[in-house]
């Protein structure tokens, strides 16, 4: 199987729909990129590339720059999805969908539900989170525990290029308002991408590695550090699995609880603030369908409950690590009841 | 001819601040292509005359909110160049201690509300901080910047209603570079942006953003609008952005003749320089003199934020909450 980047598998995913669906656009500013601008075209594809190539594939009817107006174009989409097309938006970070809440959370949300499960939103919405790249508070932040608390909305976050392909696929062929976050500090990652077109389902947690001391759910670029752990651990005899949910709405209770009932112990690793986060809600889960089963406390590693700092040293200390985590491990492991 | 009345002083004021802005960003621009800078900048060069021209109209207690790209707007508005230097850097010493960066940097006690990571977010901060002037009787004005992208945002047509309907005493200045991001005006503006403000009822000046008096007198009479509490004014300001939209931006979407031509004839400076010659008002050797301080100051800025130390790593939960 090919390698491939993160980039390029989502650039596949996008390309593949495109062809096979007329109804499937892209919106957002600067996809198209410098179309237009003299001599230019697909100068940009976006403003990490991932949309690069499309406009000269499909057209400008289909592949549209928006102006800067993200309630407004946001919301055209959405009206648009449940008019009859599909489309898929770019949000350079997802820190903008600030702008446009009422849209996503007020509007597109709720169609199915207040109209009596009459409309469908096959709408997604693509952007970047996570820290990482100096950014600071406005363009750094992992707000999907927002999105997953809102009913309506499923929310995918992938961790490897074969699961981005794979779940973006799905996410434009599915019927529901999808938020997609990608991390950008995953952009350049590669792995293995078939090249044709294949879906990853929406609520299906993959099993990263399996092992029978501690279980270690991990979220988007933490699946990254919550492997590299569970290698360090493995040196030291303490056998991990790693657990990567890939959506957080629907997410995959069953699994979680069966891993917990395996190893006894769980630490839960979110980039995203603490409070009223995906950590604490798996927690949750977790305590109250297999607290039989847990040998020492469920330990969560987040990121701490501040804004993404700018300073290099300050932003390397915000972020969950490989070391935390298995700091975090070590001491699951070590509990003994009293 | 316009401006010219004003005092030498005013003039070498004005000119220092230019060059600050333009030395400092070509400054930042290098020390970024050497990788001694974390993230991302978003440079002013080019854009000298309007913050200058504008904020030479300001006081201390008058606010303004400004963009992303926030540099010349601090500068023109008096904050520390040592301080924001050091924030670039992510040091301690950092204006906002490193906290906020290139796209966060703020001053409160010089009335600057902050540069601003999100397009369309200062629009209504500005508005606010005209509220207070407002309601409190200050007599102060506040000023929002933001681009021809920018005024797209749902937050900037709003906040111009507000405050056209609240007779606020603020100026949204649009400056006008061609682009947001790598995307023409052309293909995400419509209509004339000045119109936007003549449906509002609202006064309206376009200017010439490369003419640093042209600017200056279009600002000052929609101060003394605000001042008057006449209510706000657009400012329309076509000016040319030197650099790419950020840092690493390659900047493939305009022709090398473009920007070589937009250098050439569309340079604030260079047309300052040769106005107040042409009027006899200041001499070569004076602004040649201004030169050497303003690279002397961005030295000495670059030297101290190199060598200051990074924020205490105690400092990551700190600021959330006020504490009592
Ligand atoms: C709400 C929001 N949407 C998108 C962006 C990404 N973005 C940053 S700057 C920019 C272009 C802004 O253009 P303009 O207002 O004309 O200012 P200029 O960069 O030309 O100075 C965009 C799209 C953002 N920061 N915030």
């Amino acid at each position: 199987m090919a390698q491939k980047s993160f980039r390029q598998a989502l650039n596949e995913a996008l390309n593949h729909e495109m062809r096979r669906d007329p109804n499937v656009i892209v919106l957002g500013e600067d996809v198209a990129g410098g179309s237009g601008a003299s001599g230019q075209k697909d100068a940009w594809g976006g403003a990490f590339g991932v949309t690069k190539g499309l406009l000269g594939a499909y057209g400008p009817a289909r592949v549209r720059d928006t102006p800067i107006s993200e309630s407004a174009f946001v919301g055209a989409a959405a009206g648009a999805a449940m008019t009859g097309l599909r489309p898929v938006v770019e949000i350079m970070f997802v820190d903008f969908l600030g702008v446009c809440f009422d849209q996503i959370f007020n509007q597109a949300a709720k169609f199915r539900y207040m109209f009596g499960g009459k409309a469908v939103t096959p709408l997604v919405i693509r952007a970047t989170y996570g820290a990482g790249t100096r950014s600071a508070s406005q363009h750094s932040q992992a707000l999907y525990p927002i999105f997953t608390h809102v009913p309506g909305l499923k929310v995918v976050i992938p961790s490897s290029p074969y699961d981005a392909k794979g779940l973006l696929i799905q996410a434009i062929r599915d019927n529901d308002p999808v938020i997609f976050l990608e991390n950008k500090v995953l952009y350049d990652t590669v792995g293995e991408v078939p090249d044709g077109a294949y879906t990853v389902p929406f609520g299906e947690a993959h099993i990263v590695r399996e092992g029978g001391d501690a279980t270690i759910v991990a979220i988007g670029r933490m699946v990254h550090f919550a492997r590299e752990a569970a290698e360090t651990l493995a040196a030291e005899g303490i056998d991990c699995t790693v657990l990567d949910p890939r959506t957080t709405s629907p997410l995959d209770e069953d699994t979680i609880i069966e891993m917990t009932e395996e190893t006894g112990r769980v630490v839960i690793v979110d980039e995203a603030n603490p409070r009223c986060g995906m950590a604490a809600d798996i927690s949750s889960i977790i305590a109250e369908n297999a607290f039989g089963a847990l040998k020492a406390p469920i330990m969560k590693v987040t990121a701490p409950h501040t804004p993404v700092p700018y300073a290099p040293n300050l932003e390397a200390a915000y972020i969950p690590d490989a070391k935390r985590i298995a700091d975090a491990v070590r001491k699951a492991v070590a509990f003994q009841r009293s | 001819m316009t401006g010219l009345q004003l005092s030498r002083e005013q003039l070498l004021k004005a000119y220092r601040l230019m060059r600050m802005i333009r030395v400092f960003e070509d400054r930042v621009s290098a020390e970024m292509a050497s990788g001694d800078i974390p993230g991302n900048t978003h440079l002013y060069a080019g854009q000298e005359a309007s913050a200058v021209g504008i904020c030479l109209h300001l006081r201390e207690s008058d606010r303004i909110a400004s963009t992303h790209r926030g540099h010349g707007h601090c500068i023109a508005k008096g904050c520390d160049v040592d301080g924001m230097m050091a924030e670039i850097f992510g040091k301690e010493t950092g204006i906002c201690r490193g906290k906020g960066g290139s796209m966060h940097i703020a001053d409160l006690s010089k009335g600057m509300l902050g540069a601003n990571g999100i397009v369309g977010g200062a629009p209504p901060i500005a508005c606010g901080a005209a509220l207070t002037s407002q309601i409190l009787g200050r007599n102060d004005v506040s000023v929002a910047f933001t681009g021809d992208g920018g005024i797209n945002q749902g937050t900037t047509a709003e906040s111009m209603n507000l405050a056209q309907v609240w007779k606020l005493p603020v100026i949204f200045a649009v400056e006008d570079n061609g682009f947001g991001e790598a995307t023409a005006s052309s293909f995400v503006v419509a209509g004339e942006i000045t119109k936007r403000a003549e449906a509002l009822g609202m006064a309206f000046a376009k200017v010439d953003g490369v003419d640093f008096f042209a600017v200056h007198e279009a600002a000052g009479e929609a101060v003394e609008r605000a001042r008057r509490g006449e209510g706000p004014t657009l400012l329309h300001i076509e000016t040319p952005r030197y650099y790419g939209h950020f840092s690493g931006d390659p900047d493939n979407y305009r022709t090398a003749e473009e920007k070589a031509a937009m250098r050439r004839d569309r340079d604030c400076l260079v047309r300052f320089r040769r106005r107040v010659d042409e009027a006899k008002l200041l001499g070569s050797d004076e602004l040649d003199k201004v030169d050497a301080e303003v690279q002397a100051a961005i030295d000495h800025a670059v030297k101290a934020a190199r060598a200051a130390a990074q924020p205490a790593l105690s400092t990551l939960t700190t600021d959330v909450y006020v504490r009592y």
